[in-house]
């Protein structure tokens, strides 16, 4: 590895299970060495006294390993060649393709000033309509899906990516299975969207350490395209509470002292440095960047701090339920959030949207309080039982997620399933829509 | 000026050997690869010295040079402050290159070359002390005074001042003569370090006077006061943001300074791009006009966060030294806590609850205490309102930010999670949240005399009725609609009328959004009236809902038409109407 005028350390004073200390000089922080060919990081200079964070662990690392420190932080080579291809952590091909030419960026790189953003304004339609319709999703949003690990997120996000018109799509794995890998890969390939697609993949045969460059990996090369190439990317990161999980091996085996849930007290500005990547750029600057992710609860507990603080960072979230009654998976209208929908919602879909939203999530949640009632044992009004088969429809035909209408497909359904459940007073709707759509 | 060298580095804490002496929290400058990174003491150990990095330390290496500055974080005060977006060190974000912040770009807080008008208040001759107002500019039609130097010691005289005219803000345009004779240039433009709390008034007494916000859940149920404090907690999602724009967006003050500390760019976004459209509903003028934004992010450096809420007090003393009351909001002074926590932590200090450092509690209360209402020197009046916003993990008030904060604010908004479900917007919770201004005898007398004597008892009768609500509304939900009397409807569906049409507010409706304080004692005497009715006659717990929700109903609307208009009084005679009927 080492060329002609790189020096060459081979005293290793302290090995752990994550970090490897010798004495060195002249080495910058946050810069890239090799010991034994394995890739590390400097997380920590004192005087002479350099210690490294080694990704794949330190295990088998002799106290003789070579050690070069290579005078760069961890980059990506950023080119069109990096459309359909699929790499590691370092960026590195592992699809047995060449290695990509192009110009070398550092990753992790500066945030966007607040005041050459613009605020997003651009609808990303899914097709779903518990996304498009209850949660309408906006170019340069940032939103995850809370959801727990049994529930089918990976694949739901596929298809949001898939359907959502964008110029690239950029995964970013960590900790996937290698069944879902595959399942990625064949989704993509299937949809023949390949071109479009960039993968960065740590699944869980890799250290769980290396997982920590995915964000950044994918992100650079979102810049890449988003700024250079004005393109709208679509980044999906999956998943978030792996990543955070590596967060505090690495912090504790720093020493550092946890916070709430065993995590690092820098966990806030590790997730948001991420987040905030996702920006919509005016048009003279570039394209935008919008990031979709995934954070897997323990037993739906949001309390957690890596949905906490997730939650205080994203625009809004997304949560998956079984609805026991239609036997399909929904989106939940209750708990989900897109806090970036009133920019778009009415603005650019039809006028009668957001208050055909609420008036529907209203009668929804009508619904629940009357199964409440009657699982108490009181008996059920006429409204109560209208309410209900009205919440039957509304979750089998619009809240689940294999739905893929238009936006004013799905608000002719529901006023069809008002007009067929409610009478006009019922459903508390200004006038001027109800004249409109009302109709038989 | 001392010199220094890096000696360590982990992460943004980068220990420096030195050559001479240094002030604690004195300002340094390291140079690396071309970049100069500013950076703060923060402690000292022997010849070693520790400095949090404003930037990021990515490529520093050992031995790179650092040059000590003599002073602490300070900002520049002067004209041209208004309408400007600064980050947390007052670099100028419209001033900067490209559209990443490059590291160790810092701008110019103030326009040097643009001219003011300027228009003397002393003559030669005068006798002036520290912050006396020595004239005037106006920028945005707001008077702002141009002041004897801060750090002024004694008595001075003025030697000379300029004539009315036109002058940059580094033009000299005063000449005193201090107590020993030496001549004193001043210039439009003051140096202040922003972790010092500015002194310069006669006297702090309690706040008394209301401070209208135009939120009815704020100035009729639990009131703010110009120079008080108040912090809103509210778990993710619960309007905490929505809340704060509003009250920016109406709050009767001259000055308005938001600090976007460790939040959201696209919700400083929302500011750049809205607030230079909307007008204030007090002057008529754009709100952008009155209002500073310092927006350190959340992907910002997470020092520059912690100064950043500093940056932005240390601005609304200096205008409240000028007599202009000054309204700063902090989103989110948990974010600022946990700036502390990170860099405590890389210092190794032992850490107090939830690894946040020991002194938070101290720090929290300091910050808490500069807000005031206050008298100058000269007998003019001036204030500093501070609300922040406090953002719990996990939503579990009983973490140490919020109740460290809960010991100094002295009003308390807490947003809830239920209602936000429920879509009552504002969430303010109407039984934890808290004023205690409410019971200041100082305040109550001012309410007396500006607004009208039965107030302040009406709003606790009020808060008395959500009590009594609530509990009822536990008992109908175990015993049952039929399992209770009619009465326990009565008394639980007057508490709905209270949420209704006082506490819950729409702020994306144009009238609705800012109720002003006269018509704000139109609903309260409105909404007493309905509950202070006792001769309801209903024989069932239908006739109940069906006669409240009607009158909900009508009151919302009423809420929703232009005060005073035609419909208005349409709707007022028809609730007075139903008033009227006992069922």
């Amino acid at each position: 590895m080492a060329t002609a005028f790189q020096k060459v350390y081979t005293q290793i004073s302290q090995i752990t299970k994550a970090t490897c200390s010798l004495k060195a000089k002249g080495v910058g922080y946050d810069e890239l060495a090799t010991i034994n060919g394995k890739l590390a990081q400097v997380v920590k200079i004192m005087g002479d006294d350099v210690t490294l964070q080694v990704f794949e662990g330190t295990g088998g690392i002799p106290t003789n390993a070579e050690v070069v420190f290579l005078g760069k932080a961890p980059s990506l080579k950023v080119s069109d060649q990096l459309a359909g291809r699929f790499f590691n952590a370092f960026g590195e091909p592992i699809d047995g393709g060449p290695a990509i030419e192009g110009k070398e960026v550092e990753t992790g790189g500066p945030s966007v000033n607040p005041v050459r953003r613009k605020q997003p304004s651009e609808l990303i339609a899914t097709g779903i309509a518990g996304i498009d319709m209850n949660n309408t999703l906006v170019t340069g949003q940032k939103i995850p899906f809370f959801a727990d690990p049994d529930q089918p997120f990976n694949e739901v996000m596929a298809m949001v990516a898939l359907r959502a018109e964008c110029d690239k799509i950029i995964l970013g794995g960590m900790g996937m299975t290698n069944d879902d890998y595959h399942f990625f890969r064949n989704t993509f390939s299937n949809a023949g969207a390949l071109d479009r697609i960039i993968s960065f993949i740590n699944t869980t045969e890799d250290p769980a350490v290396e997982r920590l460059l995915i964000p950044d990996m994918a992100l650079t090369a979102a810049e890449y395209f988003a700024v250079e190439k004005h393109e709208k990317v679509l980044v999906l990161l999956t998943d978030m509470t792996s990543y955070a999980d590596s967060l505090s091996i690495v912090s504790n085996r720093m020493d550092q002292i946890p916070s709430k849930d065993s995590m690092p007290g820098s966990l806030y500005s590790d997730l948001a440095k991420i987040y905030e990547k996702a920006v919509q750029f005016p048009e003279e600057v570039g394209g935008s960047i919008t990031i979709i992710a995934v954070t897997t609860l323990s037993g739906g507990d949001i309390t957690h701090a890596v949905p906490d603080n997730t939650g205080y960072i994203t625009e809004g979230q997304l949560y998956l339920r079984r609805d026991s009654d239609v036997g399909k998976v929904i989106i939940d209208p209750f708990r989900s959030l897109s806090r970036l929908k009133q920019l778009v919602a009415g603005k650019k879909t039809r006028k009668d949207h957001s208050q055909v939203m609420n008036a529907a999530i209203r009668l929804y949640a009508d619904a629940a309080n009357a199964k409440t009632k009657s699982e108490n044992g009181f008996d059920l009004t006429d409204y109560d039982q209208r309410c209900l088969k009205f919440a039957h429809d509304y979750a089998d035909k619009l809240l689940a997620i294999d739905v893929n209408l238009n936006t004013e497909e799905m608000l002719d359904v529901t006023w069809k399933l008002f007009r067929q459940y409610f009478k006009l007073e019922e459903v508390n709707i200004k006038k001027e829509f109800t004249d409109l759509y009302w109709r038989e | 000026m001392t010199k220094g060298t890096v000696s360590g580095v982990v992460s943004n804490m980068v220990t420096l050997r030195v050559d001479g002496p240094v002030l604690q929290g004195e300002i340094c400058y390291i140079t690396t690869g071309g970049d100069r990174l500013m950076a703060e003491v923060i402690k000292v150990t022997g010849q070693d010295v520790y400095v949090q990095v404003f930037e990021s330390t990515r490529g520093l290496k050992v031995g790179a040079q650092a040059e000590f500055t003599g002073h602490m974080l300070e900002i520049q005060l002067g004209p041209g402050m208004l309408s400007k977006n600064y980050d947390g060190l007052q670099n100028d974000l419209n001033k900067m290159d490209g559209v990443f912040l490059k590291r160790g770009q810092y701008t110019e807080p103030l326009d040097n070359d643009k001219l003011w008008h300027f228009k003397p208040i002393v003559k030669t001759g005068d006798r002036v002390r520290q912050s006396d107002w020595l004239g005037e500019v106006e920028e945005n039609h707001q008077p702002l005074k141009i002041m004897a130097p801060f750090q002024l010691e004694g008595t001075a005289t003025v030697k000379s001042i300029v004539a009315e005219g036109e002058y940059k803000v580094h033009d000299v345009v005063a000449v005193l003569t201090d107590e020993q004779g030496n001549d004193i240039n001043v210039d439009m433009v003051q140096h202040w370090p922003v972790k010092v709390a500015m002194t310069n008034y006669k006297q702090k007494p309690r706040p008394f006077k209301l401070l209208e916000t135009g939120v009815r859940t704020i100035d009729t149920f639990n009131p703010i006061t110009e120079g008080g404090t108040g912090f809103i907690p509210g778990p993710f999602g619960t309007g905490k943001t929505v809340l704060q724009h509003a009250i920016s967006k109406q709050a009767e003050a001259d000055i308005v300074i938001i600090a976007a500390c460790g939040e959201r760019a696209n919700e400083v976004v929302e500011i750049f791009t809205e607030f230079p459209e909307l007008v204030d509903p007090h002057t008529g003028r754009k709100l952008m006009e009155r209002t500073i934004i310092i927006a350190n992010t959340s992907n910002m450096p997470v020092a520059a966060r912690e100064a950043s809420v500093y940056t932005a007090m240390t601005m609304a003393e200096y205008y409240r030294s000028m007599g202009l009351r000054v309204l700063l909001m902090a989103d989110s002074t948990s974010r600022w806590a946990q700036a502390l926590r990170e860099m405590s932590n890389r210092m190794e200090e032992l850490p107090g609850p939830d690894a946040f450092p020991m002194d938070l509690g101290a720090l929290i209360s300091n910050f808490y205490g500069r807000a005031g209402y206050v008298y100058l020197n000269n007998g003019q009046v001036g204030s500093v309102t501070f609300l922040g916003t406090v953002s719990p993990a996990g939503g579990n008030l009983k973490e140490p930010v919020t109740e460290n904060t809960k010991k100094v604010a002295r009003c308390f908004y807490g947003l809830e999670q239920d209602r936000a479900d429920k879509k009552r917007y504002p969430a303010v919770n109407p039984i934890d949240s808290y004023s205690k201004y409410l019971e200041y005898p100082e305040f109550a007398s001012y309410i007396k005399e500006h607004i009208n004597d039965g107030w302040i008892p009406k709003v606790q009768k009020l808060k008395t009725r959500m009590q009594r609500g609530k509990e009822i509304a536990e008992q109908i939900n175990i015993l049952g609609d039929d399992g209770v009397p009619t009465e326990y409807h009565v008394t639980f569906w007057k508490s709905e009328v209270i949420d209704f049409v006082i506490l819950q507010q729409d702020a994306f409706d144009e009238v609705d959004a800012v109720t002003p304080l006269d018509r704000q004692e139109e609903i309260l005497n409105l909404v007493t009236a309905i509950c202070d009715k006792e001769d309801y006659e209903f024989d069932t717990f239908q006739d109940v809902v069906d006669y409240f929700k009607k009158m909900i109903n009508l009151c919302k609307q009423m809420n929703y038409a232009p005060y005073k208009s035609d419909q208005y009084y349409e709707l007022k005679a028809q609730v007075e109407a139903m008033l009227q009927s006992n069922n």
